[in-house]
């Protein structure tokens, strides 16, 4: 696509989406049922963007109710143990429900409302996101229906006792592969049959336009707080953004205020999983294909079908990724790698041990990362990582995972 | 003119609508999905849809969900499909249409599938992911390879989308719903018979309606073509009979009993008119 990504240079990348396109990526291939709906929901986002009350509604919840500005915390004895570059987290594992999610949520569950709409439908991974959508239904009164994977279920069950608790219904999919993909398969489905009176909150940069523009725009609080906040304690921009990337929301948030700012880097942590043939890893081992409405970097067969994922965090187990990381990988905007289940526990362990946080596996995978580039810069650089959540929905998993690993004889660190 | 109008136009001079079932290329493998396509035909079917599986099929229900992941069971994929139709098109004039999402085709390459479709006789192709706003591309290429894309319009679909949909479409334009039939009742829902009457109104008079709505019995397939449809497709009722491995023979008599539902209104249907004079 060579014209595609000429055309890409001469624009501002915070342009980007134009005509529901990031680039060649994104688009709208969705059935035709909910083209109606999803034209409408452009619309809708657009007049709620423009109305001041809407934006200060929006504000109140996510100070007030949400818990925001969440801190940007120099981790000392992370940089020290390093010995590099300057290790800042972003704490978004301290918003309410204890996810990055809340931050997408509630700005759709008010634009739902000002819709008129009067259920949410979602999907959910590793559950953080049906946690969020679950306490904004409540929140705001709108019944909340969460379809989520069962073998999601099995490895993130107290998630699901904290959705049903919310007074969220959770229905488990077993089609498929029975993760993360699937599920948002049976919520598309559902919302097909619903799209009069419900909404689908989507928890990802992914989906068809114009989703990935909507979820950006709601994450983007992330970095922008981060600019504030590192201007206030260093005096400039940092020169590394580290965040992980299922879909990729949290990693949007925290780079897309700095893309035009080509000083600071970005780089997008996917998950490795047991190695290049157990992976989720999109963007650097998928091809371009389309799936739930957007054409972006996708694991699939030789024959356009797509491919079951692994990682050991429920929150990066997709297949896809979103449509801007697609471009900004392509163009070189931002880098992406990998790192592996082991990797991602070793930083859980890391974390925990010197900054007394214990991360989201799936944040976890940011940290190793991070930790990785900052031994390799200079003391007087400036890095941020963003904990996406908290790891107390991990903590069955890693129990299991370093349990096996002591009977096997010593834990890698 | 396209085989599919083609054959819409000769039921009309009938005073016929076309029976379309459905199946799942490769349920539950190549060979028998062959056999059961050429039971389609044995027992009456006018116009054929096949299914391409896809993984993860977004705009479809429990039963045809099972039907493509049998098919991917059993190792199918789009070069088998084009097996399978080259062999039913070497046997029959009926024609085919494939139904697939877009990643295979995207993956394969979209002239390249089209092509595939032009040598081995696939008249049209349905792409339930493949909106009008992202089918230029596509259209262009269809319409050099003489492919129809036939589009779905749903009770969603206001008055000015339609026009753009009914434009673009070609062979005939698919109406889809998931709201119609009342259980195993032999009438429609009120709401379906009123749908399809408004829908038919403001379709250009030249361009056949088809419809889907979980159709299982011949009455309501006469219903369907009462209230003005051109066509009545049948998919989960044939899908169900494959997955309870009945055989080709009674699927080909239920066909046969289907195709009846057809046939019940032996003069000009709805306010549709086949074009007086045939174009190229």
């Amino acid at each position: 696509m060579p014209t595609d990504t000429k055309s890409v240079k001469v624009k501002k990348l915070s342009q980007w989406p134009i005509a529901g396109r990031f680039g060649p990526y994104g688009g709208r291939y969705a059935p035709e049922i909910l083209m109606p709906a999803l034209l409408a929901l452009e619309a809708a986002y657009q007049a709620a963007q423009a109305d001041e009350g809407f934006r200060a509604e929006l504000r109140r919840y996510q100070e007030d109710y949400g818990g925001r500005p969440t801190p940007l915390y120099r981790a000392k004895r992370l940089s020290e143990l390093v010995g590099g570059a300057r290790i800042y987290l972003k704490r978004e594992d301290l918003v309410h429900g204890g996810a990055h999610k809340f931050n997408n949520v509630m700005g759709q569950a008010l634009l739902a409302q000002r819709m008129g709409k009067s259920r949410l439908i979602a999907e959910t991974g590793a559950g953080q996101h049906g946690v969020a959508t679950a306490m904004a239904g409540a929140v705001l009164g709108l019944k909340t229906e969460i379809y989520m994977g069962q073998v999601d279920i099995e490895r993130q069950r107290a998630n699901v006792y904290r959705m049903e608790l919310l007074g969220a219904q959770v229905h488990p999919v077993h089609t498929g592969t029975a993760t993360l993909k699937d599920a948002i398969n049976e919520a598309l489905r559902d919302w097909a049959t619903s799209v009069q009176d419900s909404h689908y909150l989507i928890g990802s940069v992914v989906g068809p336009h114009p989703y990935p523009q909507i979820v950006r725009d709601f994450q983007r609080v992330i970095g922008d707080e981060i600019e504030g906040q590192m201007l206030r304690k260093e005096h400039r921009l940092p020169d590394l953004l580290v965040a992980c990337v299922g879909g990729g929301s949290n990693a949007m948030g925290t780079f897309f205020p700095f893309v035009d700012h080509r000083e600071v880097r970005f780089l997008g942590v996917e998950a490795g999983g047991r190695g290049p043939d157990a992976d989720a890893a999109s963007l650097q081992h998928g091809q371009i294909g389309v799936l739930h409405g957007a054409k972006m970097r996708l694991l699939q067969d030789e024959w356009g079908q797509v491919s079951a994922t692994h990682s050991i965090a429920a929150g990066l187990d997709y297949p896809g990724v979103g449509p801007e990381h697609t471009l900004y990988q392509e163009i070189g905007r931002a880098e992406y790698v990998t790192v592996s289940d082991e990797q991602a526990l070793s930083a859980f362990q890391t974390l925990s041990q010197t900054c007394g946080i214990i991360p989201a596996l799936e944040s976890a995978h940011a940290v190793y990362a991070g930790m990785e580039r900052a031994r390799a810069m200079g003391p007087g650089q400036l890095v941020v990582i963003t904990l996406s959540g908290r790891g107390d929905k991990d903590l069955e998993t890693v129990i299991a995972h370093l349990g096996r690993q002591r009977s096997a004889g010593g834990q890698e660190q | 003119m396209s085989q599919i109008a083609d054959c819409f136009e000769r039921l009309a001079q009938r005073g016929e609508g076309a029976l379309i079932p459905y199946l799942m290329a490769g349920d539950p493998d190549l060979e028998r999905s062959y056999q059961y396509a050429q039971a389609l035909i044995a027992g009456g079917a006018d116009l054929i849809e096949l299914g391409v599986p896809f993984s993860d099929p977004v705009a479809d229900g429990p039963t045809i969900q099972a039907a493509g992941s049998r098919a991917l069971g059993s190792g199918t994929h789009l070069d088998e499909v084009f097996r399978l139709v080259s062999r039913l098109r070497s046997q029959s004039d009926t024609p085919l249409i494939l139904m697939s999402y877009y990643n295979p085709i995207f993956r394969l390459g979209q002239g390249l599938f089209l092509k595939r479709c032009l040598d081995e006789g696939v008249s049209g192709v349905i792409i339930p992911d493949l909106p009008i706003e992202e089918a230029s591309d596509y259209l262009e290429l269809a319409r050099r390879y003489r492919v129809d894309t036939v589009f779905i319009a749903t009770p969603e679909t206001g008055d000015e989308r339609l026009a753009q949909i009914s434009a673009q479409t070609g062979g005939f334009l698919y109406l889809v719903s998931r709201y119609g039939t009342t259980g195993a009742q032999d009438r429609l829902d009120p709401r379906t018979e009123q749908l399809i009457a408004q829908v038919r109104s403001r379709l250009p008079a030249e361009l056949p309606l088809g419809v889907g709505f979980g159709l299982s019995m011949p009455e309501q397939i006469s219903a369907v073509i009462r209230a003005g449809a051109q066509g009545a497709i049948v998919g989960s009722a044939l899908v169900q009979r494959v997955a309870q491995d009945r055989s080709p023979q009674e699927l080909a008599d239920f066909v046969q009993e289907l195709k009846g539902g057809t046939r019940l209104l032996q003069q000009k249907v709805g306010g549709w008119q086949p074009e007086a004079e045939t174009s190229t």
